[in-house]
């Protein structure tokens, strides 16, 4: 229950409802135990973007200045929204995958630790 | 016949006839309708002449004291610029410390003088109205003094000058900003504890090592004199914040868990605000005074944990967040540091790698981390960097819905991994970066749904300069952020190669030699 206590009526919208951008939603994308690139990224896209392009575009020209990024397999790939695992499909899009408004997706590559293991 | 003389008044008839005497109480109005901000945020007042005066400053000795501290400050100021004081400072490095202070802390005092103005009306007993009247003078002389004393580097060095447009726009400024208008948009109780006492009294000297004690120990007099004009009026200011605390306390039980909750919220956002301060401290002052770890054992650990050894009779315990700041402390500047070094194009302040003797002090002061941790790290990046590949990311960050942090912190308990946490309101997913942001969020989710997340408003179109048209076919959010920051490119990148680094060589050449 809030603890809110005002002294007039308080009702204001949030600042990032999905309506406010326009036919796209945000994603965010973090790579566990790669923490050089310090916190997840963020993205606007249409729902209908498909899974692949998130990975062989925008993760791809973020990530790949690590030098883990060419030893993933991604058959090993874990991945999970939030906190919860999940088996994205490559071709379907990001609404056919279940990924609504300001999910965060996080992926794990076994055996892939960072720097020296560091997890950066 | 003997002159009548008559007999001087003491202190304490002075500060009466100047405060308390000065005051009335209204009866057109209705006293509660005259000041309603003391009620309505549930703490319970009965007696406000229980509100002890713990400076018996009267306005006449204020004036003529801070004049006094202006007219020494200023000389000194004067002296330091006109005999080139800029050049004695240990390595142009150290200038970007006073480019991420222009940003982040003047506005922010000016933020609190804009908030003690509100407590001088909103409160209404004489004694405290007094007293936040003073502190808000004082704190909108901080904010002219510190940018008096750092406006002379804006003559030589980049970056500076777009320091007020930048406040409430640039990423790395949000959490500050955030910070305060929280504060503000609070009731006048919860913004004493705020700001008075978690801000003032539990987290204020951690500011000042790398201010003060990092001006004097590399050679900027200019600001280091700014330091200590305004370190008097900060005592007053603690005495302020805690004296609040305990009248609250002492006035009815039920104030406790009102006063305990803020007390654990404020201790946490002044917490995440301090990340930035520890990356100056153990990362840009080329001459380091004490590890931020140190710094904080020293004053948050020590000293504050006999603050709350002190407020255990009025039942109030140790903030929540505390055993994870004790461990935090061994991580946040590093982590700091690395988000701000991949972002070479995206402040006004330049990055670098530590040089190996600064690593080394580094693996000195964290020896259960840097070389664990964060060692393999910057000499990769050291090495991609003299390769000709410095780090540079393009992407847009995830922050959290509360501190506005980036979201960079590692699961308590495993620094291996990312902490994320998230709630549900109104069918919305909001994100935040630990336990302690979360519960504050969960508390006043009505509040924090409002929070301005710069990457978030850049991608809603809502961050680009004047003439772009958003509904245009080939409108890019965020391609013309540089613009909308009025980022100065030559402010900009690593360190190395820089304007800065190249002038103030030349310049220290021809103060020096023939």
């Amino acid at each position: 229950m809030t603890m809110l206590k005002t002294l007039a009526p308080y009702e204001f919208k949030s600042s990032d409802a999905v309506e406010n951008y326009k036919g796209r939603q945000l994603l965010y994308v973090n790579w566990e135990r790669h923490r050089m690139f310090s916190r997840p990224f963020v993205l606007a896209l249409p729902p209908e973007t498909p899974f692949s392009e998130i990975v062989d575009r925008h993760m791809s020209e973020c990530f790949s200045y690590h030098p883990d990024w060419q030893q993933i397999d991604w058959n090993t790939v874990i991945w999970q929204n939030g906190d919860q695992p999940f088996s994205p499909d490559r071709d379907k899009s990001l609404k056919d995958n279940g990924i609504g408004h300001k999910d965060l997706i996080r992926f794990r590559t076994p055996g892939l630790d960072g720097i020296a293991g560091t997890g950066y | 016949m003997d002159m009548k003389v008559a007999k001087k008044l003491g202190l304490k008839e002075r500060y009466s006839l100047m405060t308390r005497d000065l005051a009335w109480d209204t009866t057109f109005q209705k006293m509660a309708d005259v000041f309603p901000q003391t009620t309505y945020e549930g703490i319970k007042i009965h007696d406000w002449d229980k509100w002890e005066d713990p400076f018996r400053l009267t306005m006449d000795a204020y004036w003529k004291y801070q004049s006094e501290k202006e007219r020494k400050l200023y000389a000194i100021l004067d002296g330091f610029n006109q005999n080139n004081g800029h050049l004695s400072v240990t390595d142009a490095r150290y200038i970007n410390v006073l480019k991420l202070f222009l940003g982040s802390t003047p506005p922010l005092e000016l933020m609190a003088a804009r908030g003690f103005s509100m407590m001088g009306r909103q409160m209404n007993g004489a004694g405290p109205r007094v007293a936040c009247q003073m502190q808000a003078v004082d704190e909108y002389r901080h904010f002219q003094t510190q940018i008096h004393s750092i406006s002379n580097y804006n003559k030589y060095y980049n970056g500076m000058d777009e320091f007020a447009h930048q406040q409430s726009r640039m990423w790395y400024l949000s959490d500050g900003k955030s910070f305060f208008d929280d504060a503000i948009t609070a009731g006048p109780f919860e913004f004493m504890v705020a700001i008075g006492f978690a801000f003032e009294y539990v987290l204020t000297n951690i500011l000042f090592v790398p201010f003060i004690s990092g001006a004097a120990y590399n050679g900027d007099m200019a600001a280091m004199t700014v330091g200590f004009s305004a370190q008097s009026d900060e005592a007053r200011h603690m005495t302020l914040g805690l004296e609040c605390i305990k009248f609250m306390l002492e006035q009815d039980p039920d104030n406790l868990p009102i006063v305990q909750r803020w007390i654990d919220k404020w201790t946490w956002r002044g917490t995440r605000k301090l990340a930035s301060v520890g990356m100056m401290m153990d990362y840009m002052l080329p001459k380091r005074i004490m590890s931020f770890k140190e710094a904080w054992e020293m004053y948050v650990e020590d000293n504050g944990g006999a603050l709350f050894k002190d407020l255990a009779r009025y039942g109030i315990t140790i903030p929540k967040c505390f055993a994870q700041t004790v461990e935090e402390k061994e991580h946040v500047s590093h982590q700091s540091w690395i988000g701000f070094y991949m972002k070479p194009g995206a402040t006004p302040f330049h990055t670098w790698i530590p040089t190996p003797d600064e690593m080394d002090w580094l693996s000195e002061k964290y020896p259960n981390t840097f070389d664990r941790y964060y060692r393999p790290v910057l000499e990769y990046l050291d090495a991609q960097e003299k390769a000709g590949n410095r780090y540079n990311n393009k992407t847009q960050p995830m922050n959290c819905q509360v501190c506005v942090s980036t979201m960079k912190f590692n699961e308590p308990g495993d620094s291996m991994e990312m902490c994320f946490r998230e709630s549900v309101y109104r069918g919305e997913k909001f994100h935040t970066c630990s336990d302690h942001c979360k519960e504050i969020f969960d508390n006043e989710p009505e509040k924090y749904v409002q929070t301005f997340i710069s990457s978030h408003q850049a991608l809603q179109g809502n961050c680009e300069p004047d003439g772009v048209d958003v509904d245009a076919p080939d409108y890019r959010p965020g391609a013309r952020m540089l613009d909308y920051w009025r980022l100065d490119e030559r402010a900009t990148g690593d360190f190395n190669g820089s304007d800065d680094q190249k002038n103030f060589a030349v310049w220290r050449e021809q103060a020096t030699k023939n």
